[in-house]
């Protein structure tokens, strides 16, 4: 086999495309100047107000249900924005009992405070409904093949044989059948102070449901709840990028070129999502 | 299922990452035919980088779009040898990579070389501080290679990857910047150094008030635009802050994709085949030659292709597997201390520690980059070790690639409640003024800790699958607490209003469940002994001369520093020999046995 000595490529400059001839050199990042859509800021103040205002777990669940949707979301979201398509929708995946005491239990995780609006609010109830229908909801991005070892040490990771479906759905019914033995109520209609000592005990893996321990159902929920939060608006939650907001992260803006050097001073814009939605700092 | 033989080709490259490729393209300088094989999907940074929608941290971080698929195959784990191992069924603690470019698609970017006493740590620690000092049971190693030798391979890759950082000395001569460190360079880095992010910044002045020797990282992320000697263009990195997990849109993070591939398209003699996965190598009946290898398809084919060289470059602990599947090499049996494959697996010691500003200091922990300021001061054998009896060392940096909220919110801030609207305040607090410094520190091999087939769990493929048994030892233990209490001194001066110190907790074993890093090495090591190492000094495997065998498996041990550096280097410096000393012979071993 013929040898050739090292020596640089002569060739004309390459890029990975074949096609075009320059990387790009100037990103393509949507400026706050160009931003088509009105601001959101003013509306911010009137949707903490609205959610604070709701003081039980009833109240706090009727927001994100069938019946009263339309008129919370007048209420909470800035008319500039259409409405987004997946507010009324009902759920897909869970029933209307288990999607009620979703949307409260995420409430609770993720409640509507001083800091700004709750799960319900962002829509984060929907993202996890919108979330089994996907490769990770069905379990396909997990090994599932048994045996399964669900004694093996925890710090071995996860060995149930549930994919994140099965989660909600034992999870979900084990917790309605709980709280109705051990409250005689369903967990939306009781006190917030009472949904909290219930989430606790299942945080403390006070009980099982079949062979899903409470504690693993708990940190499934508040590991979604977080992302439906904080996810792009895309995935049906972090609705107007309420989420981000409150993070003070600037989304899919990408590209802080001239910000990367100003030390210590407060970055300007607000956040931009990946279908181009824009809102300011309240 | 088919099964079918296609034609014979010069080499055949399994693995199109960054050890796949470099090891392609220099194959194909030599005017040789050769076949890539990649298990993944053909990725391109046009489709998987395209601005905005790959800025979606659920779908880059949360789902890990770009990122090897368990259902597909995986591993099982257990901490110690009397255990069961189970499988890792969720990605988290690391996250190995698929598809045309591997994880050299979406890693961030940290591009060092290794420090000289690294590459040959035993003999350094024997001379420093003597025999004595190697604690039973720890398998201390030298690569069989020296700085010296891997200098111009260095110098190569940073070319190819368009470095950015800044030398100490070149040729002997000090610069007046950069890392006190680093070892002498025949040449500065191809473009200056990335700017200091805020928290970086910070980081490099309380470094410096404390005493330590602070330092620009070097980085694969170009500064500048940049044209690398293969005629691939990158554009200058914006900082953008989705560096980790995801391809860059901007072309400025070095990746195989963008760096190497479009000049090895250029090759007639070159192919990329992707959705192949390999199944093993097939060995004539002698056992001491390779044949080619046999894949499966997309639609479970398996076919045979025949080549006369096999360049194994499936990522650290895919190599191993594949040699265990195929049988090249001896397995290491940790009882008897025989065998090779699978001996000295190795991770990183990393702990993070977080720094909370004043409210009044917003830490825009959203921008970021592969960039950051580090010190070495407790890095390698920076330091005098004697008093302190461990061996090894960390660097600490801010290397800030982008936090995003999902990350930052599940974030745990230690004895903070975990939900609710404490919990609330207390994360968008944290993510708005708090940073993070990392200790990444070396990690030492150990006769109990190593890699062999699973006897219970197959992959979707029907094989064994590789096991790793794997713990956290005492000399690594003390070596990261050590240097975590070094630290104090840099946050007292970084006028901090809180710290979180991140170190291991003695008896705490190593846990799956939490994201460390994938700088996985050893387990089919390089060195001058066959009865301690698989492969050569020139990763050609001892027992099977026409396989090479290129990735971090060739790690004695883990070291202080991000590998791929070292990686790319040692490709080079393999690629070499096969070229001017392999291909010219009869095919046989580089080192008489
Ligand atoms: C998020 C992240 C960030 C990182 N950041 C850094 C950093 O800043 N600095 C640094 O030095 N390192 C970093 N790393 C590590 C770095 O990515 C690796 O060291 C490097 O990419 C390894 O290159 P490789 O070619 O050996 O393997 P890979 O890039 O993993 O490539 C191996 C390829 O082989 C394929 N393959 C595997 N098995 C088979 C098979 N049986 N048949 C066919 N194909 C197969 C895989 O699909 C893969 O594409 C990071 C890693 C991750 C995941
Ligand atoms: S931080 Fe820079 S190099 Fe990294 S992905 Fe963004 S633009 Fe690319």
């Amino acid at each position: 086999m013929p040898d050739t000595p090292h020596r640089p490529h002569p060739a004309a400059p390459l890029t990975e495309q074949p096609h075009s001839l320059a990387a790009p050199l100037t990103p393509a990042a949507p400026h706050p100047a160009e931003a088509g859509h009105a601001p959101a800021a003013t509306h911010t103040a009137t949707r903490r107000h609205v959610v604070q205002g709701l003081g039980t777990g009833a109240a706090a669940l009727a927001l994100g249900s069938v019946a009263t949707a339309p008129a919370a979301q007048a209420a909470t979201n800035p008319p500039a924005h259409p409405a987004s398509p997946t507010q009324t929708d009902t759920p897909r995946f869970f029933s209307p009992a288990e999607f009620a005491l979703l949307s409260a239990a995420c409430e609770r995780i993720f409640p509507a405070d001083a800091q700004g609006p709750g799960a319900i609010a962002l829509g984060v109830p929907h993202f996890i409904d919108g979330q089994m229908d996907t490769p990770w909801g069905r379990g396909e991005l997990w090994y599932m093949q048994g045996p399964h070892r669900p004694d093996a040490p925890a710090n071995l990771g996860y060995q149930l044989p549930y994919s994140p479906q099965q989660i909600y759905k034992v999870g979900l019914a084990g917790v309605i059948a709980w709280v109705q033995q051990t409250h005689q109520a369903a967990f939306e209609t009781l006190a917030p102070e009472v949904q909290d000592s219930i989430l606790t005990a299942l945080e403390q893996n006070a009980t099982q449901f079949d062979a899903l321990p409470a504690a693993t159902f708990f940190e499934q929920l508040r590991s979604d709840t977080i992302e439906g939060a904080f996810a792009d608006p895309l995935h049906g939650g972090n609705r107007h990028m309420a989420g981000w907001l409150m993070m003070g992260f600037p989304g899919a803006r990408g590209d802080y070129m001239d910000w990367v050097d100003r030390y210590d001073t407060p970055y300007p814009y607000g956040p931009v999502s990946i279908a181009g939605e824009t809102a300011d700092h309240g | 299922m088919a099964e079918k033989t296609l034609p014979p080709v010069d080499v055949v490259v399994v693995g199109s990452g960054w050890a796949g490729s470099i090891m392609a393209k220099e194959m194909c300088e030599a005017g040789l035919s050769v076949v890539m094989l990649e298990r993944g999907k053909r990725r391109s940074t046009a489709r998987d980088g395209a601005y905005p929608s790959s800025l979606d941290e659920l779908e880059g971080a949360v789902r890990y779009k770009l990122f090897q698929n368990p259902a597909q195959t995986t591993v099982t784990v257990r901490n110690r040898s009397d255990q069961e191992a189970v499988p890792y069924r969720r990605l988290a603690a690391f996250l190995p990579g698929a598809g045309v470019g591997g994880a050299g698609l979406h890693w961030t970017g940290v591009h060092f070389r290794a420090p000289p006493q690294d590459l040959r740590l035993r003999s350094h620690i024997i001379e420093r501080y003597g025999r004595k000092f190697i604690p039973e049971g720890m398998n201390l190693q030298d690569y069989g290679v020296t700085y010296t030798e891997l200098e111009p391979f260095f110098d190569k890759a940073e070319k190819v990857f368009g470095t950015s950082g800044e030398a100490y000395t070149v040729n002997g001569k000090p610069t007046g910047k950069g890392n006190v460190f680093a070892p002498d360079r025949s040449d500065d880095f191809p473009l200056p150094p990335l700017k200091d992010v805020y928290t970086a910044h910070l980081f490099r002045h309380a470094a410096t008030e404390a005493g330590y020797h602070p330092y620009a990282m070097p980085a694969a992320n170009a500064s500048q635009p940049y044209t690398n000697p293969y005629g691939a263009q990158m554009g200058p990195c914006n900082f953008c802050g989705y560096c980790s997990d995801y391809a860059c849109y901007m072309y400025a993070k070095a990746s195989p994709n963008v760096n190497i591939m479009p000049a090895l398209r250029r090759h007639e003699t070159f192919t990329l085949r992707s959705n192949a996965h390999v199944l093993k190598v097939l060995l004539d009946s002698t056992g001491k030659k390779a044949t080619g290898v046999v894949y499966q398809d997309a639609e479970g084919n398996h076919i045979t292709q025949p080549a006369g060289l096999v360049i194994l470059a499936a990522f650290q602990f895919h190599n191993v597997h594949l040699m265990l599947l195929s049988g090249i090499g001896k397995a290491y049996d940790p009882a008897s201390n025989t065998g090779t494959v699978g001996r000295n697996f190795t991770y990183q010691n990393i702990t993070n520690s977080t720094v909370w500003m004043p409210p009044t200091r917003n830490t825009d922990q959203f921008i970021g980059s592969a960039g950051g300021v580090a010190i070495d001061d407790f890095n390698s054998d920076n330091f005098d070790h004697g008093p302190l009896g461990f061996i090894g060392g960390s660097p600490l940096w801010v290397n800030q690639a982008g936090v995003k909220p999902i990350a930052g919110a599940k974030a745990a801030t230690p004895g903070a409640p975990r939900w609710g609207s404490a919990w609330k305040k207390a994360a968008i607090d944290t993510y708005r003024h708090s940073f993070t410094i990392n200790a990444q520190g070396s990690n030492m091999a150990y006769r109990d800790v190593y890699l062999d087939l699973d006897p219970t769990w197959r992959t979707s493929y029907g094989q064994p699958m590789l096991r790793m048994t794997f713990d956290w030892k005492d000399n690594d233990i003390r070596m990261n607490r050590y240097v975590i209490s070094q630290l104090a001194n840099v946050v007292k001066a970084l006028g901090a209003q809180d710290a979180h110190y991140g170190m291991r907790e003695p008896g705490k074993p190593f846990d799956v469940r939490d994201y460390q890093t994938t700088h996985l090495c050893g387990g089919a090591v390089m060195g001058d002994d066959p009865k301690t190492s698989a492969l050569n000094r020139y990763l050609q495997s001892w027992d099977v001369p026409n396989v090479f065998v290129v990735g971090a498996n060739a790690f004695p041990q883990g070291m202080g520093y991000n590998p791929t550096g070292l990686v790319a280097a040692l490709a080079y410096w393999s690629a070499h020999h096969i070229r001017t000393q392999w291909l010219k012979g009869n095919g046989g071993p580089l080192v008489a046995l």
